[in-house]
Formats: C-alpha cells, structure tokens, sequence
C-alpha cells in the first residue's frame, strides 16, 4: 500500500494522464454504444470531469475539485491555466489570421456587450434576493462576467467576503453552464463558423466556458472563440467597478 | 527537431502572456489582458511566415500539434478542478446569478451575427 501511495504521489502527472485517458476511453464508448453519437465523447468527458469536481470537493473539503482527493493531485498541474492557455495557442496554428481580422470588430463589440448582458440580469436577481446596497449589487453583477471578475471588482470596491464568495459562485456556475449548453445549443444559434465562434467567445468570456465548450462542440473553433474570450476578463475588470459601478449607484441610490 | 516547435509555440506564448500582463498592468487592471490572443497571433505569424520560406520541418510542426491534441484531454482535466463544490453550496442566488446571464447570451449570438451581415 505504501508502495502504491509513494508510487501515485511521485507520478502524480502520470497518474492524471492515465485517469483523464480512462476517462476518455469510457466516455467514448458510451457516445457510441449507447447514444449512437448524439452527443460528442469530448462532451461526455468534460461533463464527467465536472462530476468529478463536485464529488471531489465535497469529499476532500478543498477548492480544487478532484485535485484535492490523494493520489489525483496531477489534475492540478495538468488542468492548471498554464497547460490550458498553452495548449490553447497551440490550436492557433493554421487557423486563419484573415478570418479574425475580418470579424475584429464584432469581437470588440460582443466583448463589451458580453459584459453588461451578464452584469444588469445577475444584479437583477441578487436585488430580488434582499440585496440593496451598490457595492453587494455591483460584486455579484461582476461575478456573472467571470470567475475572476468577480473578486477582483469586489476587492476594488470593498465588498465582504460572503458577497465575494457568492460572486465567484455565479462565475464559476457560468462557466459550468456555458460548458454543457454550447454543444446542445450550437446549430440553434448558428455557432458553426469562425465569425460566429469569436462572437460567442467575446459574449461568454469565461475562458474555461468556452474553450470546454468548444472542445466538446468543433475544435477546429477554439482559436476563434479563444481569441474574443482572452480579453473579457480584462475588459470586465475594467468595466465592472467603474461605468457598472456607477451605474449601479444611479439606479438604486447611494 | 520536436522540441524546436515547442520552443517556438513557448516563445510565442510567453511574449503574448508577458504583453497581456504588461497591458493590464498599463490598464490599471490586476488582470491579463488578452495575452493567450497575442500569443496566438504571434504563433500564426510565425507559421506562416516559416512556411512561406519552407523552414517548417514536419518535425517541427508535429512539436506544436502534439500540443493542440491534447488539447481536449487539459480540458477535461480542468473541468475536474473547478470548485464545483463550493459553487453548489453557496445556492440558488449563485445559481441564478449564473444561469440567467448565460442563457441571455446565447440568444445574443444570432443577433450580433445577423448585425454582421448587415
């Protein structure tokens, strides 16, 4: 036992490969066998690495999902921004530069729209919730952005930390939910170009969201949508607690 | 040579991740700012531009490839570390919060694609 214990810690990267390999493999043979391809293996996959998290968590009391539970710590590396961006810029490679800069501008403006088509809803809902205050308001508005829009916002404008840990929360739902409904929702909003995959990157931002999304839609769209959702994070930092701010306070006061 | 175009696709994406930080920082903002995009216009620049002068090995190419493979697999590593967890037990304000804007901005993409034909 100890053997096996030394033996997935040292490899903990091996060990990642492996399971996400299983992982795959199952995945594969259950959108075959018994969905007859209805919905893509990569969809399958992803859908059961969001299981996993659920369970890890819950399991092991950590922030990072299976990652946390012993002898799965590889999925931290092997999941980390760094690989995922990485890996991202390698899909870059013979897709078409022309196509973006066609379509720059609707990425300029999908960005923008994307962040106050995710704010105003997410502020609605958290003032039907009892929340009056702009700060509150204005973090849990962010939130909906992304993940990481949401507590860097509410650290700039002082909001406490339960309201942040609520941002973060919808961020992270967001991100879940843009993961499992591009697939299904892909012919019906007519996500199967380049133009479209940079719209609907700028509009979702969530970077995780979108480059699963993607993956489990075509990945030939990834670099495209890649592309947009690169910028939304920064663009909702720098929206969030300035215009939204403000924004905010003229409508409800203080 | 493999490594050669991991090197390449590392050069392009550390000069991308270092203008994304150098941007936000200029911004004001405590946020990377577009630095996988960068990166990636550099890696497609390069590309082509070696191709062009037809010093782009299959070696080489294979190198960067290997990486957009596995590129999937990193996906559903990640999707296995977000704090899903947490997400659920902070309860259904987060929920909504999350799920309303989400839905609204699907139905913006055919808007925003149909003022793209215009």
């Amino acid at each position: 036992m100890t053997i096996l214990n030394k033996l997935f810690t040292v490899n903990a990267l091996i060990v990642a490969f492996l399971v996400v390999a299983i992982i795959t493999w199952l995945s594969t043979v259950i959108s075959q066998k018994l969905l007859k391809g209805k919905i893509p293996g990569a969809a399958i996959a992803i859908l059961c690495g969001l299981i996993l998290a659920f369970f890890g968590g819950k399991w092991s009391g950590g922030t990072k999902g299976i990652s946390d539970v012993a002898g799965l710590s590889g999925f931290a590396l092997l999941g980390s921004s760094m690989l995922r961006d990485f890996a991202v810029v390698a899909t870059a490679m013979g897709s078409s530069l022309k196509e973006m800069k066609k379509t720059g501008w609707i990425g300029a403006i999908s960005l923008v729209l994307g962040v106050f088509v995710s704010f105003f809803p997410a502020v609605a809902i958290a003032y039907a919730f009892g929340y009056r205050d702009a700060v509150s308001l204005t973090t849990i508005g962010a939130g909906a952005c992304t993940f990481i829009v949401g507590p860097v916002t509410g650290a700039a404008i002082g909001a406490n930390s339960s309201v942040i840990a609520i941002s973060i929360a919808a961020g992270v739902f967001k991100s879940v939910f843009v993961t499992i409904f591009t697939a299904p929702l892909a012919k019906w909003v007519g996500l199967n170009n380049p133009q479209a995959a940079m719209a609907y990157g700028g509009l979702m931002g969530t970077t995780s969201g979108v480059t699963a999304g993607l993956a489990a839609t075509d990945p030939k769209l990834v670099p495209y949508g890649a592309m947009t959702s690169t910028f939304a994070t920064g663009v909702g930092c720098l929206l969030c607690p300035s215009i939204c701010f403000f924004m905010v306070k003229f409508i409800f006061g203080q | 040579m493999v490594i050669y175009g991991v090197g390449l696709l590392a050069f392009c994406f550390l000069v991308g991740q270092f203008i994304g930080e150098s941007l936000g920082r200029f911004l004001g903002i405590e946020a990377n700012v577009g630095g996988v995009g960068f990166s990636m216009i550099l890696l497609m620049i390069f590309t082509q531009w070696f191709q062009k002068k037809g010093i782009l090995p299959a070696q080489t190419e294979q190198g960067i490839l290997f990486w957009s493979l596995m590129y999937i697999p990193i996906i559903i590593a990640m999707s296995a570390t977000q704090n899903v967890f947490a997400a659920f037990s902070q309860g259904i304000l987060a929920l909504m919060a999350g799920i309303l804007p989400t839905i609204l901005l699907f139905l913006c993409i055919p808007m925003l694609l149909k003022l793209l034909s215009k």
